[in-house]
């Protein structure tokens, strides 16, 4: 599974992109964010210092309730500032 | 049609080629953004558009898709540039070509609204004060939601 982060979420973590092994406990966005939130301190503080963090699986924008699967790609980013 | 792109464009340019020898369109409006001076009371230097390449494009292709199917438009635009912009720069470019005036207005209208709050990209502005990162406003959701009846 490929994992993108965005904006200050990237920069906050200092990487844009990791691939991981999903773990079995994992399915769903809601479990993955767990999963990192446990793994890594860095990850604990930013998802859990905001509640805005938005997520898309596969580029469609998903709830977190969304299932994931081996293979996704996942991408975690601030409300988004175009035009 | 839509672009993502690092590179400036051609206002007129781009116009000709979106309505060239299509004699059913009777209208054509255009909106473009440009980098301003002042952002929360603070100069602005320059600004930097990040964006998910592919979901962008992803993206804008619907929200284009979407327009057509709610006005009967003959041709739609839309560039959206990335990178480090300074002022005056132009960001982005919409254009909604049609036979009548009312949908080409609102075709324009809204795929603006809907650019600000569903297409990934992120804008970090470098100020007299320092960097920071625009936040996603309210006015903007509220501004997209009109449109959804």
């Amino acid at each position: 599974m490929k994992l993108l982060y965005f904006a200050w979420i990237r920069t906050q973590l200092g990487i844009s992109e990791e691939t991981i092994v999903l773990p079995e406990a994992v399915s769903d966005v809601q479990t993955l964010v767990g999963w990192l939130i446990n793994r890594d301190e860095n990850f604990k503080n930013t998802f859990l210092e905001h509640s805005l963090i938005q997520v898309a699986v596969n580029q469609e924008y998903v709830e977190f309730d969304c299932p994931v699967k081996s293979g996704d790609e996942v991408a975690f980013f601030p409300p988004v500032t175009g035009g | 049609m839509i672009r993502v792109q690092l590179e400036d464009f051609d206002i007129n340019e781009e116009l000709e080629k979106l309505t060239f020898e299509n004699h059913k369109i009777g209208g054509l409006t255009s909106f473009i953004g440009l980098v301003r001076d002042i952002a929360d009371s603070n100069q602005i230097v320059s600004m930097t558009l990040e964006h998910y390449p592919g979901m962008t494009e992803k993206q804008l292709k619907k929200i284009e898709a979407i327009a057509n199917r709610k006005w009967d438009l003959e041709a739609t635009l839309i560039i959206h540039r990335y990178g480090r912009l300074e002022l005056g720069d132009r960001i982005v470019m919409v254009a909604c070509a049609s036979s009548h005036r009312e949908s080409a207005f609102e075709a324009c209208h809204f795929l603006m609204d809907w650019l600000k709050t569903k297409a990934p990209f992120w804008k970090l502005e470098e100020t007299s004060s320092g960097e920071q990162w625009v936040e996603a406003k309210v006015s903007d959701d509220l501004a997209r939601e009109r449109w959804e009846n």
